[in-house]
């Protein structure tokens, strides 16, 4: 069973990487904390499921699979559409206005969600029965999770890859490194910043696609990735593609074991685990 | 009452202050000059404690302050200024001072009246708000000040905490030049009526050779040549390394 | 305090005649209007708290539903488990030992940093709170909560009263006077010494160490000053409510509070109080009107961050200044 445990942790952990992924990227360029980042994980989750259900279940299998991507590309619109009216207000105002503007972008967007779908669950588990399952050392274990373990090193991969070595990409870390060197440095620091976001959004609603084949859409589905992204980076340090990664394991494979252990720690034994790292390591494990 | 001896700061492969000593007596007005670059704000926040050298000392008053805290050592008497102003933007000009000198009394913790009520030490901001003279503006916020005026307020609010020593980091730069004279005179008359050694980085030759007792010059790190300001301003070395590139 | 002093000035006279108006509510308003109107106390109560850490520290929280939980249940609890010291006077202080606790606790680990993992880390502790709240459902009745009977005041039992009359009689003057005594309090911690010191360190904080104000430690006090009024705000609101549950703790009703803080204005004293009022019948207006009452109030947050930055107090408060500097010459700030 340590084995499933261990797979549960890392299939979480996978999940986390990318929302985090996203929250990371944004607060790292923009130095913005999207509290409506949970709402975007929410809008991928609702339009791959409807999208799946749309296309029906006689639809051949790439189609639905490329259902999930509508999840992404929709998170990400709707996060080029936030960030070109509320972000936009925020670039010169304190901390406090961009979290209420993006708190009161929450509470806007989980009414949308509501005004658009509905109140109703949607099931779409079809990308998930298609894929079978797989037996390993002993187990059986569904082959969905490994692809969403994929996914994600692929996601994670190309990221890094972008940061590193593309001119796009070095010039969003020259922004989230100093903003105002940026800047005299002549780069499109608006263009720049909408691209982070839109960036980060589109993760947020990938991960949330990705999510759905194995739990229904519902309202409020957004919540609980949110804050345990949020320790994510706090464990994790702000900014940091690494603390990302190793934080989103860490999270994932903790609430795994602590489910399947003893139900009623799983949270309180995050927050431990969080609390001895800061306490040691104020700004999280990579965190500058 | 201050002594420097074989300070040294690098910051990796950059030797910000090289084997710098020197002392400054009570009283007495010393200003530091030199090209940009030469470790003269290093210097300075080596002596405030927002940095700590990596070999040397510094002794204050006879007591050794090389790895203490900045808390540590406001309360034993160095107080700064800033090259970039810094001022408590939403606080009147008297509260500015006040604040400080409430810290400096200990009074936060035990004070429980309203601030107001405490004429003691509202009597003692505004008298030194006169010494500058700021008193006009008590009311006022910083933003209804001169840039002029700004720069006097940050070195009243230094001057607030009684320090013994007052490290001025470019106490005129951003201040229009015919306001120069007004913010030294300002500033230098209180330093002198209370006998306060002083430590002036400043790159305005006319205000050091005015104010200073006594003058230091610093060159990438080292300490070129030092003593009174008709003798560096004739000084041959100096004139070629630094007069060449300040105004 | 020198009352004849105070008299003189307009704004001690204005509060009075405030306060002597406010006694007279419960003739004139309906109960359900009443019970709306004490809503607002309580939680005027919470945002003076609050904003002594937001408005004059500089530290936005947005986890501070947890202390609001921890002074409800304090109440509830003792009630479940401890019905014979079901007494206002046991229940007040230890609702307000348990909230200041926590929040000591909590601040301490939150203050350590800087402002965006200091937001996080708040709300990421008060959503701990909630989760131990939430699963520890055989202590605190998990999702369903706790109820919250009516208590003993100083020794007069008020069992057989039924809410209504409770809550229109002797709790109402109850409620207020506690509410005068915060008011008076908070106004007296701001403009002290410690109040000037914690309005320094949120203007710069670099100055404030550098004038000898151990930044970490005063934040900490005020962290745990709003903590216990906010925990105050939590028991006083139980009673009103009569029921608890973990929501209380929900970073979703943090930001409620956030949020009625921000619409009176941050910058007052006054901000909170009159935003708590307004919130309290904005959500309910929203919410009876339509079922997308979260987007309303999301809407309107928007509005008045992008709008009215000041809140409503602070937009009154600047129209106000600038009449007055038509008249005079030269200006103050609050």
């Amino acid at each position: 069973m340590w084995v499933v445990y261990t797979l549960n942790g890392l299939y979480f952990g996978a999940l986390l990487f990318l929302i985090s992924l996203g929250l990371n990227i944004i607060l790292g360029v923009m130095g913005i904390l999207n509290l409506a980042h949970g709402s975007l994980y929410a809008i991928g989750a609702f339009m791959a499921a409807w999208t799946i259900i749309a296309v029906g279940m006689k639809a051949p299998a790439f189609l639905i699979y490329l259902c999930l991507l509508s999840g992404f590309v929709l998170a990400g619109i709707v996060g080029w559409l936030m960030e070109k009216s509320l972000i936009r207000a925020m670039y010169n105002r304190t901390l406090e206005y961009q979290l209420l503007l993006t708190f009161g972008a929450l509470l806007l967007l989980e009414d949308v969600i509501k005004m658009i779908w509905g109140g109703q669950a949607y099931y779409a588990s079809a990308p998930f029965d298609l894929l079978g399952k797989i037996n390993i050392l002993g187990n059986v274990y569904p082959n969905y999770f490994l692809f969403v373990m994929a996914i994600a090193i692929v996601a994670g991969l190309l990221i890094w890859i972008f940061m590193a070595k593309t001119r796009l990409g070095i010039m969003l870390r020259a922004v989230s490194l100093d903003r105002e060197m940026a800047t005299g440095l002549g780069l499109n620091i608006g263009g720049l910043s909408t691209f982070a976001f839109v960036l980060g959004s589109a993760l947020a609603g990938l991960a949330g696609a990705l999510v759905i084949p194995t739990t229904p859409a519902l309202l409020g589905i957004g919540m609980e990735p949110l804050i345990l992204a949020f320790i994510v980076v706090v464990v994790g340090g702000l900014g940091s593609l690494k603390g990302a990664l190793v934080g989103a394991l860490l999270v994932g494979l903790t609430r795994s074991f602590g489910i399947a252990i003893f139900p009623e720690i799983e949270l309180p034994l995050l927050f431990l685990i969080a609390g001895i790292i800061l306490v040691a390591k104020p700004q999280g494990l990579f965190g500058r | 009452m201050l002594v420097i001896e074989h300070l040294n700061k690098n910051f990796g492969y950059l030797q910000a202050v090289n084997d710098v000593s020197f002392e400054i007596k009570g009283g007495e007005i010393v200003s530091i000059i030199g090209t940009n670059g030469a470790g003269k704000t290093t210097l300075v926040n080596l002596i405030s404690g927002y940095l700590k050298p990596d070999s040397g000392s510094i002794l204050f008053f006879g007591q050794d302050i090389t790895h203490a805290s900045p808390y540590k050592r406001i309360r034993l008497g160095v107080g700064r200024s800033f090259q970039i102003i810094q001022l408590f933007g939403n606080a009147t000009i008297l509260d500015n001072v006040r604040t400080a000198l409430f810290s400096r009394y200990g009074m936060i913790r035990r004070g429980l009246l309203p601030a107001d009520r405490y004429s003691s030490v509202t009597q003692e901001a505004t008298a030194i708000l006169d010494s500058f003279n700021l008193l006009d503006k008590k009311d006022l916020t910083p933003k209804g000040l001169s840039e002029g005026d700004m720069k006097v307020l940050d070195v009243a609010i230094a001057f607030a905490l009684k320090s013994k020593l007052l490290l001025l980091d470019e106490p005129t730069s951003g201040v229009a030049t015919y306001d120069k004279f007004k913010v030294m005179d300002s500033i230098v008359a209180a330093i002198r009526k209370e006998g306060i050694s002083t430590l002036i980085i400043e790159h305005d030759m006319d205000i050091v050779s005015g104010y200073s007792d006594r003058v230091i010059v610093m060159h990438e790190g080292q300490i070129l040549a030092a003593g009174k300001p008709d003798e560096i301003m004739e000084n041959k070395e100096v004139k070629a390394t630094v007069f060449g590139i300040l105004s | 305090m020198h009352v004849k002093e105070m008299l003189k000035k307009p704004r001690w006279v204005v509060y009075l005649l405030i306060f002597i108006a406010l006694l007279f509510i419960p003739r004139l308003l309906s109960l359900h209007n009443l019970m709306l109107f004490e809503y607002g106390l309580t939680f005027a109560i919470v945002g003076l708290g609050f904003n002594l850490l937001l408005g004059y520290t500089g530290l936005l929280s947005f986890g501070h539903g947890a202390y609001f939980a921890v002074g409800a249940y304090a109440v509830a609890m003792i009630g479940r488990y401890f019905p014979s010291s079901y007494a206002m006077e046991i229940l007040l202080p230890a609702a307000l030992f348990f909230s200041l606790l926590l929040s000591i606790l909590f601040g301490f680990l939150c203050v350590r940093h800087t402002k965006i993992f200091f937001s996080i880390l708040a709300l990421a502790l008060s959503m701990l709170l909630y989760a131990l709240i939430f699963k520890l459902y055989y202590l605190t009745g998990g999702s369903d909560g706790l109820r919250v009977p009516i208590p003993s005041l100083f020794g007069i039992s008020n069992a057989g009263v039924r809410r209504p009359a409770f809550l229109s009689g002797t709790y109402y003057y109850f409620l207020l006077f506690i509410f005068a005594l915060s008011f008076l309090l908070m106004k007296g911690i701001v403009s002290s010494p410690f109040g000037k010191a914690l309005q320094a360190i949120r203007d710069n904080e670099v100055r404030a160490e550098l004038i000898g104000i151990r930044v970490r430690r005063y934040r900490l006090y005020a962290f745990s000053i709003s903590g216990l009024y906010v925990g105050l705000g939590g028991a006083l609101w139980s009673f009103v409510n009569g029921h608890v549950t973990a929501d209380l703790s929900h970073w979703l009703f943090s930001g409620e509070i956030v949020y009625m803080t921000l619409l009176g204005g941050f910058g007052i004293l006054e901000g909170p109080v009159i935003g708590a009022i307004i919130f309290t019948y904005l959500k309910l207006y929203a919410m009876s009107n339509t079922e997308y009452w979260m987007f309303v109030i999301g809407a309107t947050l928007i509005a008045l961050v992008l709008l009215l930055p000041n809140g409503v107090a602070g937009a009154v408060a600047n129209l106000w200044a600038k009449i007055k500097k038509g008249k005079a010459a030269g200006g103050t700030s609050c």
